[in-house]
């Protein structure tokens, strides 16, 4: 379990000291992946046979601990981003060369010590230890975000850095004191740890603090870091910031709801109702304003934003399958997202087309990314086959199940809109005709693969859920 | 209550503010100097004042005393006037360099004005 | 033999130092015996933490005159803890004076520079560990005259003026501590501050006795530049040499608050300071207005080091802040912020030290684009400001942790609101330095900057580390300011 903390933080410091030689550099950011991803897998079988393994490393107050500890939904959540960290190491060094982007050193290894981190929040054993791993990923994604070094990039990263730290300093570390100032503990607790300690209102006041003070789970208003981080390379946006970042915002919230105020406790609550309206509502604006957007990736920013919410909802209907659903989407929109990024990404280095607008025709040059970016809105959506009807099923099962009939609404009218701004543009991919200038192919092998590869994920997933569903299954005791 | 029994200590409270005027609304900084010496007095007026006993004589052994006087704050002001003298000391060196610097000692002129090239 | 005498060896050590300096030349001589003498006095102190540790409070007499007629040298966790980061961070400041000092400071005075430099550690390391209320002035003046003299010697005219400011308010600081002494002998016919805590418990109406506190509270709090009593500082933190700026920071504004904290808890004890005059409410306004001005004046500045001066000011707003909260928790949070406030301070200070060591400027336009010349001293500049910040695995998170669970276990929200604010502001003058650093293309001139040598390097990096591990490793931090918060409570007659 240290290992696979450990792994990506040699990983950077192997980077750095290969930075001489790129092709060496490269293997070695490959070569992390792949171990990583091993460490992480050959844990799961532990995990899911009901081993909850723990390991202490430090003491840094008195009764409070850094400590990791493994349980499913962390292990998902390490299992999605490890995996997808291979495809997308691939896919980096395709990319950065393919662009000829500069200081890729300093790049891949900021990449590693942020997967480093990731892993940290999917494993960590007490809420301490996340909200450590949750800022060693703001700070160590912030190099990234600014990465291009342009104007531009550093208002973004501004916007990024500013967003994400005053959230969390300002509201997520003062809702910890407070749970710690109530309850004496911070350890992830199957059932909770408030329950019993804090009136409702006071239980209320820290939900909301928690909700908006992982500012990393783009509730709105607090979205705006999101699409600021898309002046990044596109790698980053694809995994960061469609994957381990904003992934680690929403199963911060879904890890709060379920391990430190506990199902039973919040229901009733009507500060979680709030919240369900609150994420709720950010699903119809953002996608309302995705629709607007041109900038592809812009575009894309705004989808996350709403499938973010989707997790958000989800946990917040607090019954068992709303549960599993959250932590399903978790999984299947990481697929899909990051197919969406990689295709925008090899767009861009094929063609350096950025805009909705410029992609008429661009199937028949590329179908190939085209293809696969076809299934990633497919998975957006929520049509079948695709890993992405599984978890909107589960999440819907739950609404009516709650009796959350406004949920219901959104989900539909959200359905509809994700069909709108996705489905013009690989309507129009294909069956649109390209203007005669271009002249264009696809772009570089590791691209293609890995972009290919993502959407095949995605679609396998469907087909085969039976992983991700059982340790969905095992956050809330197993009770299928 | 005794009001002008206690002289020495309204002497004392009117000569600090007397010395705390100066240091704060004097532009010239030797006189900011001067002000602050009789800020420091006037509190060893103070201490000499608290170490007064009714009929004491100076606390030095002598035959005829009936009582002597409280030699402790008399020794406790010795030191502080050997603090005062250091820090006057370092006000004076102070304003002969800043005097050198800007060639100026009133603090209105020095401050509107950027400083000479230090040599 | 030695041990028997920790105490005083502690400060005399430094005294005999200050005086023989002078005598050593022109050459490296005095640097190598400010060394000596810094490195010293550090083992002695740690020595002296740990046997307090063990053994509670040591009481030592000097001259051999027992208490209460001699002085009396009193030991205890809060002031062990205190001469401990008084003698580290002097000691690794010294290290760095040598490379630091040399380039700021003409040849000829270099000698009288240390000479000043010991002379004010011995009144810092003398105020932090005497028992003696009429002693603690004296040793205050001696720390402040010696350090107008370390001020003036700064490099820009505005030094001068600078120092001068600074020693007049600091005059009348100290003399208004000197009649609150006065006042408090007038009423109990004692200097001991052990005497003075046990004949003062049944004063609290007595009118002098609450013009001393008055007196003292304001001599305090001027040395300590608790907000509206700053004025001296953004100056003379601006134009001191390089290294100056950082134990200034690091140790004087330190002292300060253990002068306050000796007075408020020891001396006047719970009842009189907070029951009967209300002290807390008085300081919490200060400390609050102080973190939040301050933090919005360090924001306004281009000057990098008088933007960290100002950031000063807002820090020992925290400090205060905590003190004033007056439970276990909030004066844990005072004391463990002073000792990490001294860590993160000199931290950036000695790396800023290192920027102006290469361009003779720091000012933010000037910084532009230097982190691809001198990326260790930016790494450390960024690891301080992180700190500053308060983020995890910082000395920083450490504060603002037990800070805010002070106000909290309080239920006082617009407290835990400024603390956070603070926070958040911190962020905002940080990052201005740190995107001008990276970001900004760099400056024709600034193409030929090397790093700074590793004689200043390697101090700075110290403390950075040292920033780092207590921010994980936290017993000897948090463990000694919780025992001593606990025994200054109980000392003061429990919690009012």
């Amino acid at each position: 379990m240290i290992a696979a903390l450990a792994v990506p933080l040699v990983g950077a410091l192997l980077i750095v000291l290969a930075g001489r030689k790129p092709n060496l550099r490269d293997a070695v950011t490959l070569i992390t992946a792949t171990t990583l991803f091993l460490c992480v897998a050959s844990l799961t079988p532990d995990v899911l046979a009901g081993a909850r393994p723990r390991v202490a490393l430090a003491q840094i107050l008195p009764g409070m601990s850094v400590a990791l500890a493994i349980e499913p939904l962390g292990m998902l959540f390490a299992l999605v981003a490890s995996f997808l960290w291979i495809v997308n190491s691939v896919y980096s060094i395709g990319y950065m060369r393919g662009n000829r982007e500069s200081k890729q050193t300093r790049f891949y290894a900021y990449f590693s010590i942020a997967l480093a981190a990731t892993i940290g929040v999917a494993f960590a054993g007490d809420l301490l230890t996340l909200f450590l791993s949750y800022e060693v990923l703001t700070l160590s994604t912030y190099p990234l975000v600014t990465h291009k070094g342009t104007p531009e990039a550093i208002r973004g990263g501004r916007v990024y850095l500013g967003l994400l730290l005053s959230t969390s300093v300002g509201l997520f570390f003062v809702a910890i004191v407070w749970t710690w100032q109530l309850t004496g503990t911070l350890n992830f607790t199957t059932g909770g740890i408030l329950s019993g300690r804090a009136s409702p209102l006071v239980a209320g006041i820290l939900l909301v603090l928690f909700c908006f003070g992982i500012g990393k789970a783009a509730l709105m208003p607090l979205h705006r870091w999101l699409p600021a981080a898309m002046v990044a390379p596109t790698p980053v946006s694809a995994l960061l910031h469609a994957v381990a970042v904003v992934k680690a915002g929403v199963f911060t919230v879904l890890k709060v709801v379920v391990y430190i105020f506990g199902l039973e406790f919040l229901q009733g609550n009507g500060a979680a109702d709030v919240m369900v309206y609150v994420a709720g509502a950010t699903i119809v604006i953002a996608s309302v304003i995705a629709l607007r957007q041109d900038n592809l990736k812009r575009r894309l920013a705004y989808s996350t934003v709403a499938q973010l919410s989707y997790v958000i909802m989800a946990s917040l209907l607090l019954v068992p399958w709303s549960v599993v659903g959250a932590a399903l989407h978790i999984a299947a929109h990481a697929f899909g997202k990051i197919t969406l990024f990689f295709a925008a990404g090899s767009i861009y280095t094929a063609s350096r087309k950025t805009n909705v607008s410029q992609l008429a025709g661009i199937g028949r040059r590329m179908p190939w990314t085209m293809g696969a970016f076809a299934i990633g809105a497919l998975t957006m959506i929520g049509v079948p086959p695709t890993v992405g009807f599984i978890s909107k099923w589960y999440i819907l099962l739950a609404a009516m199940d709650s009796a959350h009939s406004l949920v219901v609404v959104v989900l539909i009218v959200s359905t509809l809109l994700n069909a709108a701004y996705y489905l013009p543009i690989v309507y129009g991919a294909f069956f649109q005709s390209a203007p005669r200038t271009d002249l264009h192919g696809e772009a570089p092998l590791p691209i293609v693969a890995a972009t290919v590869a993502c959407a095949a994920g995605a679609v396998l997933l469907f087909w085969l859920p039976g992983l991700p569903l059982a340790l969905s299954w095992d956050i809330v005791g197993g009770a299928r | 209550m005794d009001w002008i029994g206690h002289y020495n200590y309204w002497i004392y409270v009117v000569l600090m503010m007397i010395g705390f005027y100066a240091v704060i609304a004097k532009p010239n900084l030797v006189k900011k100097v001067i002000g602050l010496g009789l800020f420091q007095t006037a509190a060893f007026l103070f201490y000499i004042s608290i170490g007064m006993v009714d009929d004491g004589t100076a606390p030095i052994v002598w035959g005829h005393a009936v009582r002597y006087s409280n030699p402790l704050p008399h020794v406790l002001i010795l030191t502080a006037i050997v603090v005062s003298v250091s820090t006057m000391a370092v006000a004076l060196a102070l304003v002969v360099a800043i005097h050198r610097a800007h060639g100026s000692i009133e603090s209105n002129l020095i401050d509107g004005s950027p400083p000479k090239k230090h040599e | 033999m030695i041990g028997d005498n920790l105490p005083a060896l502690i400060v005399v050590i430094p005294l005999l130092g200050a005086v023989i300096a002078p005598l050593l030349g022109r050459g490296q001589g005095p640097w190598w015996l400010a060394t000596v003498v810094c490195s010293t006095v550090l083992a002695l102190s740690g020595l002296l933490l740990t046997r307090v540790l063990a053994h509670g409070t040591l009481s030592y007499a000097l001259g051999g005159w027992v208490p209460p007629i001699g002085i009396e040298y009193r030991v205890d966790r809060l002031n062990a803890l205190v001469l401990l980061i008084v003698a580290a961070i002097s000691a690794v400041v010294t290290l760095y004076a040598r490379l630091s000092v040399a380039k700021e400071i003409a040849p000829e005075r270099l000698r009288f520079f240390y000479s000043a430099y010991l002379m004010c550690i011995t009144g810092l390391l003398g105020i932090t560990i005497t028992g003696d209320a009429f002693n603690l002035y004296v040793l205050l003046e001696i720390s402040s005259i010696s350090t107008y003299i370390l001020v003036a010697l700064g490099r820009q005219p505005q030094a001068l003026r600078a120092s001068f400011n600074y020693l007049v308010l600091g005059t009348i600081g100290a003399t208004f501590l000197l009649i609150g002494i006065g006042y408090l002998y007038l009423a109990t016919g004692t200097l001991n501050m052990t005497d003075l805590a046990v004949r003062l418990g049944e004063m609290s109406h007595n009118r002098t006795v609450r013009s001393a506190f008055a007196f003292i509270i304001v001599g305090a709090s001027l040395k300590l530049a608790l907000f509206p009593l700053h004025a001296w500082l953004p100056n003379a933190y601006t134009y001191a040499p390089s290294a100056v700026t950082a134990l200034l920071a690091a140790t004087a504004t330190k002292v300060g608050a253990y002068i306050l904290l000796r007075f408020l808890f020891t001396i006047f004890g719970l009842e009189l300071s907070f029951a009967t005059l209300r002290a807390d409410v008085v300081i919490l306004l200060a400390a609050s207005v102080a973190v939040i001005v301050g933090s919005l004046a360090a924001i306004r500045q281009d000057d990098v080091k008088r933007m960290l001066a100002y950031s000063s000011i807002a820090q020992i707003g925290y400090i205060a802040l905590g003190i004033a909260l007056v439970s276990v928790t909030g004066l844990s949070a005072g004391i463990l912020h002073l000792f990490n406030h001294a860590l993160m301070k000199a931290a950036l200070f000695l790396a800023l030290g290192c920027v102006a060591y290469r361009i003779n400027s720091t000012n933010i336009r000037d910084l532009h684009g230097l982190a691809r010349r001198m990326p260790w001293t930016f790494a450390a500049f960024t690891a301080g400001g992180l700190s500053l910040i308060g983020v995890p695995l910082t000395t920083g998170f450490i504060s603002k942790w037990y800070l805010l669970r002070a106000t909290i276990e309080r239920g006082w929200w617009p407290l835990a609101i400024i603390i956070i604010v603070g926070s958040l502001l911190a962020v905002v003058y940080v990052w201005r330095v740190v995107e001008a650093a990276y970001f900004h293309p760099p400056a024709e001139s600034a193409k030929a900057i090397h790093e700074a040598p590793a004689g200043l390097l390697l101090p700075t990096w110290a403390l950075v580390l040292a920033n780092v591990y207590f921010g994980i490793d936290t017993q000897l931090s948090v463990g000694t300011a919780t025992a001593a918060a606990r025994a200054l409570l109980a000392a003061a007659g429990g919690t009012p």
